[in-house]
């Protein structure tokens, strides 16, 4: 009902746009001569039309925003004292389809009883009035509209000047929704966050070795809430990453920089951000179909126990996924590095790699670091792969070859379909949320001050 | 020049010259180690290069190398004849001018009810055997112990053991019906759980069926497959297999004979998940799912962000208020997607009170992900307009609204375009914020609208991966996973073309 009324609302502005354009345009005087007024006819056409449409819409908004209460508050009226009682939440939803079934004819399996039969009259005239009200107000509001700025046409009115402030305020408040979802990401964790500290100690939780949460419905919190194990899984997973991903995305982007030849650098560029664009399901699903058992028969060829699951595997395959985030941010922050240096260095004799690592890589350096972090950052925010293949395991050890558990992991385990965040289980995911946001905020904005700071300012 | 003439020149000049020739023999004699090392570098740096492209080679590969099989799948393509003495139903019901709608539901669906209880297992069977004679001769007539059986329910104490062992003749009758039950049973477990409810489907979408012969084709059980395409051991113990040794050698025979062919795998395309049938499992319900979610991503994001973009970029005053939002922005980009899961977790359905695991959920939650990739690209296609368009339009009389929009925009489009894609893509591929806002659950039917429960492309892969019959989900899973990937891939060959066409170099 309410997208048929918006629909004809629209319509409505339609032809207040056409009204106001062929207002202006008669008032211009004879012919198309319009270089009489201010603007071009159409801006006066399209003030009408939000004058006509926008107020309208707003009252359409406010609307069917209170008339559920409105209406529930009637219909409850006619109900006998026990059953309102016995009414609450999802039961009320219920209890309104049914009477809704009732009203419009199609009828209910059961026969209805009295009290249902006559609070289903009173909501059907009830639903009724409400939606000859709305679409009279609403249409009232839309005339008054057109009618007012159809007065206000003239050929001085700054046509143009309105409706162009009115699209400025628009676009302003689209970059509210920025704002708005920082906000709510901070607000949302926050008060979660601190609904989960009523129940576990913060101290415990951020300084705490035994991460073993128990089930409870009572509300109290039982078993172990303690996140170092979790952050140490975090480190270890992101410190075997940053081990391959480093060496070989900061090797590959000084060859592609410095020695590559043009053809094969396009050919080896857009394959290596290929590792970039693959969803990381399907990493975690190689890591555990493929990395993982390879590992454990590489293992057992040793005499070392790696399990399939374990740090390692979650670590290599998480590694593979950053190489394009250091090799194509570093690839180009070297290429940004003035020719004037290189030459300098060659001229005096050094070789190119003596260039490179004298010369380039230092002055590369502020930039390699801001890399460098955004990589670490990523790696630490990483779900799907640690999901699959790093195990379930939150014990503080230092062995890469065990399972260990992350705090990626961990909210995913401890949000498992609980609707309502009442119990310390499903809080801990918004404590540990807001950690991990915490974390990785700090990163980037420490990568970001890094670069800033030190970065080379050349001509 | 040689080294003997340099040497030659500077012992004629004769000026310090045992010092310069030391400091010249020091110098030739670590060349080489030099030159040595500079070699090990640049091969150090090209064995990266590959490396890296032999781990992308590496991942195709094996997913393709596992997935490809699952793509053709065993099946019976066979005539089945829509008996009417097996199927006794009365007419379909017929809506009476004066029936409510309630009670004309109730009467259809006790017509329904009718349907589920005619004996479809039986006309399975027959097309069965009339495919395959050699298969099962004894069972061609299906009456023939409905007496004896009758008999044995009524009067069980007159075939007990000894007066069976008294009695050969009888004996060898109820042993002959006793193996014809087996066969009967071993021969309908080679058909997936819910192929007699097609029948059924079919027949009550069009009740004329009955008394004609269709060809159906029918997908063998999942452990059938399993066994006939050679992902179990055949050489494992009976007690480590799945199927029993009497399915497995029918399942050999029938293949044999070429009643059980390799089929391409529509039901992997055409249906939704399942967890009573997994041969015929599909991925349909995840794809309409994704798309619904690409939907809602294009439509919030590309005016949003668009908007957004032209106001940081043309209009907002250069104070604290808009440095905070591009900060902000910033930050949004480098955000872990786990977080707008929480996000959409708290907000969405805890105080929205949206639907759990609706389409429109995961749209919202996956555009507030994209949004900040679309503003910076849109802003980057901006700011690589040149100030000359600009200025020639202000120039020509226009404001700065109408400068910016019908200047401006139209050249930033493909710029914009290509980052939408791009974010779109990446939003295609996000498994974790779906997670948290429900998808986890399994979701049994095609969703009609982006309010009903659904899942996506890569919750799908998560919950197959996850599934217990791993030698069937394993190749299911990578088939899954290339389909992903070839919509990923589809998607961002797209976005390099629009780049290409449409690029212009200022």
């Amino acid at each position: 009902m309410n997208l048929l009324l918006i629909g004809i609302l629209l319509i409505l502005m339609a032809m207040a746009y056409t009204l106001g354009l062929k207002r202006s345009k008669s008032l211009a005087g004879k012919g198309s001569n319009s270089s009489l007024l201010h603007s071009r006819p159409g801006y006066y056409g399209s003030l009408v039309a939000l004058w006509c449409g926008v107020p309208a819409l707003l009252l359409l908004m406010l609307w069917s925003f209170f008339e559920p209460i409105v209406v529930r508050h009637v219909v409850l009226q006619t109900l006998p004292t026990d059953v309102v009682a016995s009414l609450q939440g999802a039961q009320w939803d219920a209890f309104l389809e049914r009477l809704k079934n009732i009203a419009s004819g199609y009828g209910v399996a059961d026969q209805p009883l009295d009290y249902e039969v006559k609070a289903a009259a009173s909501l059907k005239s009830v639903l009724n009035i409400a939606l000859l009200a709305k679409m009279a107000v609403v249409f009232a509001a839309a005339t008054a509209g057109l009618v007012y700025a159809l007065r206000k046409i003239s050929p001085q009115l700054r046509a143009r000047n309105s409706v162009e402030k009115f699209i400025k305020v628009v676009l302003a408040l689209s970059s509210g929704v920025a704002i708005l979802t920082t906000l709510g990401i901070v607000v949302s964790m926050f008060s979660e966050a601190l609904h989960f500290f009523k129940f576990v100690n913060p101290l415990t939780f951020f300084f705490g070795t035994d991460w073993s949460p128990g089930f409870s419905e009572s509300g109290q919190a039982t078993g172990g809430y303690g996140l170092l194990p979790l952050l140490w899984g975090t480190l270890m997973i992101s410190i075997i990453a940053m081990l391959i991903a480093v060496p070989v995305g900061l090797m590959a982007a000084i060859y592609m920089a410095e020695y590559a030849k043009p053809g094969f650098r396009n050919i080896a560029k857009p394959v290596l951000e290929i590792l970039a664009g693959i969803p990381t399901i399907v990493y975690g699903v190689f890591a555990i179909l493929v990395v993982g058992p390879l590992l454990h028969y590489l293992g057992s060829l040793i005499g070392l126990d790696i399990n399939a699951t374990s740090a390692l595997t979650a670590g290599l395959v998480m590694g593979i996924m950053i190489i394009p985030f250091i090799s194509s941010l570093s690839d180009d922050i070297i290429i940004q590095v003035p020719r004037a240096l290189r030459d300098g260095s060659l001229g005096l004799g050094a070789t190119k790699s003596e260039t490179i690592k004298n010369v380039v890589l230092p002055a590369a350096l502020p930039g390699i670091m801001g890399a460098f972090l955004l990589a670490v950052s990523r790696a630490i925010g990483e779900t799907m792969i640690v999901v699959l293949a790093a195990g379930n395991s939150p014990l503080l050890h230092a062995n890469p070859f065990a399972a260990v558990s992350t705090v990626t992991v961990t909210i995913v385990n401890q949000l498992t379909g609980d609707t309502d965040f009442a119990s310390p289980q499903a809080l801990v995911a918004f404590a540990l949320g807001l950690t991990l946001f915490v974390i990785t905020l700090g990163l980037n904005v420490v990568a970001l001050i890094i670069v800033r700071k030190y970065r080379e300012q050349y001509e | 020049m040689t080294n003997s003439s340099i040497t030659s020149d500077i012992v004629k000049v004769g000026a310090g010259s045992s010092a310069a020739e030391t400091r010249r023999k020091i110098i030739e004699k670590s060349l080489k180690k030099r030159h040595s090392r500079e070699k090990r570098f640049r091969r150090l740096g090209l064995a990266a290069v590959t490396l890296g492209m032999l781990f992308v080679a590496v991942l195709f590969a094996s997913v393709l190398y596992r997935g490809l099989p699952a793509f053709w799948q065993s099946a019976m393509p066979l005539n089945v004849y829509f008996d009417p003495a097996i199927i006794k139903i009365p007419a379909q019901p017929v809506k009476q001018a004066n029936e409510t709608p309630a009670a004309f539901e109730s009467r259809s669906l006790a017509w329904q009810g009718q349907l589920a209880q005619v004996n479809w297992d039986s006309i399975l069977l027959n097309s069965m055997i009339n495919a395959s004679p050699k298969v099962a001769p004894e069972l061609k007539d299906a009456n023939k112990y409905i007496a004896l059986n009758q008999q044995m329910v009524d009067n069980p104490d007159a075939f007990s053991d000894e007066k069976l062992a008294a009695n050969p003749a009888l004996a060898a009758e109820v042993h002959a019906m006793e193996a014809a039950d087996t066969k009967r049973t071993t021969l309908l477990s080679l058909f997936e759980n819910g192929e007699n409810v097609r029948l059924r489907d079919m027949v009550k979408k069009d009740p004329s069926l009955i008394g004609k012969t269709e060809k159906v084709t029918f997908w063998a059980a999942a452990n059938v497959d399993v066994w006939l395409s050679g992902k179990i051991d055949r050489s494992l113990p009976d007690d480590q297999q799945q199927l029993s040794p009497e399915v497995r050698q029918m399942a050999d025979q029938l293949k044999a004979e070429g009643v059980i062919q390799n089929k391409f795998n529509t039901p992997f395309f055409l249906n939704p998940d399942s967890r009573s049938s997994p041969a015929t499992s599909g991925l349909a319900g995840a794809f309409v799912g994704t798309l619904y979610m690409m939907l809602i991503v294009l439509v919030f994001t590309i005016p949003v962000g668009v908007a957004c973009a032209i106001y940081l970029e043309e209009f907002a005053p250069k104070n604290r208020w808009t440095d905070l939002i591009e900060v902000n922005i910033n930050n949004l980009a480098a955000v872990p997607s786990i977080i707008f899961g929480l996000l959409g977790a708290a907000i969405f359905i805890g105080a929205f009170n949206l639907p759990r695991s609706a389409p429109l959920v995961g749209g919202l939650v996956l555009s507030l992900l994209t949004l900040p990739t679309v503003i910076i690209a849109t802003r980057a296609s901006l700011r690589a307009i040149p100030p000359s368009i600009r200025q020639a339009a202000l120039g020509l009389g226009a404001s700065k609204m109408q400068s910016v929009f019908h200047h401006v925009l139209p050249l930033a489009i493909p710029g914009i375009l290509t980052g939408v894609i791009i974010g779109l893509a990446h939003a295609l591929g996000e498994t974790a914020p779906l997670l948290l806002i429900g998808m986890k659950a399994f979701v049994a039917a095609v969703p009609h609208s982006p309010m009903e429960p659904s899942t996506a492309l890569p919750v799908q892969v998560y919950l197959w991966q996850g599934n217990e019959l791993r030698n069937f989900f394993e190749a299911r899973t990578a088939a899954a996973i290339i389909v992903l990937l070839a919509l990923l891939i589809s998607l961002n060959t797209l976005a390099i073309w629009l780049r290409k066409k449409f690029e212009v170099r200022w």
